[in-house]
């Protein structure tokens, strides 16, 4: 089944530079569409306003993570079925169980490859 | 109690000290003996650790040594992204020349550069880390303040004249769960993730 790559992806993460690479190796798996949050809340607001397809989100931010972002789309009626994939420097086992509660689609520990990165995004847009 | 006032948390051994010896009165017994010259060589060691502590150069730990470690770090947080920013901005040169190229020089190209972008990760790992640091400096001087600021009897005052601690919201699931990178060996690796996620399946 070929994937739509022309849907909008939104990456979440408060390191520009980290932005930036995703960004980049999503234009090498040919996702053009892709937007940028800083936090999880003006990540919320993006979502809200937008239509998004997919969103790739680091944990570790402020004011809002991205579990709680995480939680917020799963708790709203337009967005509860957007894929979510938590990209993470977060490797405990308990943040990996959380955010399975929390209803994320994939979870990828940083650092991580190109090849991981589009093994998860394939799986989780092909099931959505 | 000293002046009939609330003595601070470490002057109390002393004051124990001196209300037991004042309570002693009479002849004393071989167990009260033992007793009383203990006492007093534990009020002489409290005084002793007290004028030392209160000796240590400690403001130049808590007014230069940690601010200016601190400040370094950060520069090595600044440092490291401008170096990352302009590996990035030459991959990105690469990868506008590649059209240019033939198919298969083209694809190395890109392979070469797809492990250049995976290799500048290091510098949000390694931002994490030295946020670690920092927080740990942060720590440290505050209980370095506080021990000095105890062993000066400056801990009524400072007791006193401090506010109360701010009481802010309580933290979210995902902020107290946020524990940043992890040393090797302390976290799952992607396969282990990957199974435990496979197991709710």
């Amino acid at each position: 089944m070929a994937l739509d790559k022309s849907i909008n992806v939104l990456i979440v993460d408060d390191y520009r530079t980290m932005l930036r690479i995703i960004r980049n190796l999503l234009k090498q798996l040919e996702f053009d569409n892709v937007d940028e949050a800083t936090d999880g809340q003006e990540a919320l607001s993006k979502l809200r306003a937008g239509n998004f397809g997919l969103v790739i989100s680091d944990w570790n931010m402020a004011p809002m993570t991205g579990l709680d972002l995480l939680k917020e789309v799963r708790a709203d009626q337009r967005l509860r079925n957007l894929p979510f994939i938590m990209i993470t420097a977060e490797s405990k086992t308990e943040n990996v169980i959380a955010a399975k509660a929390a209803g994320v689609s994939n979870y990828i520990v940083k650092p991580f490859n190109a090849e991981t990165l589009r093994e998860k995004i394939e799986k989780v847009l092909v099931h959505a | 109690m000293p002046d009939g006032g609330i003595a601070p948390e470490d002057d109390r051994i002393e004051a124990v000290v001196r209300q037991i010896l004042v309570s002693m009165t009479g002849d004393l017994t071989a167990k009260e003996a033992v007793l009383l010259a203990e006492l007093t060589a534990l009020g002489r060691t409290v005084a002793r650790v007290k004028s030392e502590i209160a000796a240590l150069q400690v403001d130049d730990i808590t007014g230069s040594h940690i601010p200016s470690a601190t400040d370094e770090l950060d520069a090595i947080v600044e440092n490291t992204a401008k170096a990352t920013n302009e590996i990035l901005d030459a991959c990105e040169l690469l990868e506008q020349l590649q059209g240019s190229l033939p198919a298969e020089p083209a694809q190395r190209m890109q392979d070469a550069v797809t492990r250049i972008y995976e290799a500048c990760s290091f510098q949000d790992i390694t931002g994490q880390r030295i946020s670690k640091v920092v927080g740990a400096l942060k720590a440290i001087e505050a209980r370095v303040d506080a021990v000095t600021g105890a062993a000066n009897g400056r801990v009524a005052a400072a007791q006193a004249s401090a506010p109360a601690p701010a009481v802010g919201p309580a933290l979210t699931q995902g902020q107290a769960l946020a524990n940043g990178p992890q040393l090797p060996g302390a976290g799952v690796s992607q396969e282990e993730i990957d199974r435990l996620l496979a197991s709710f399946d």
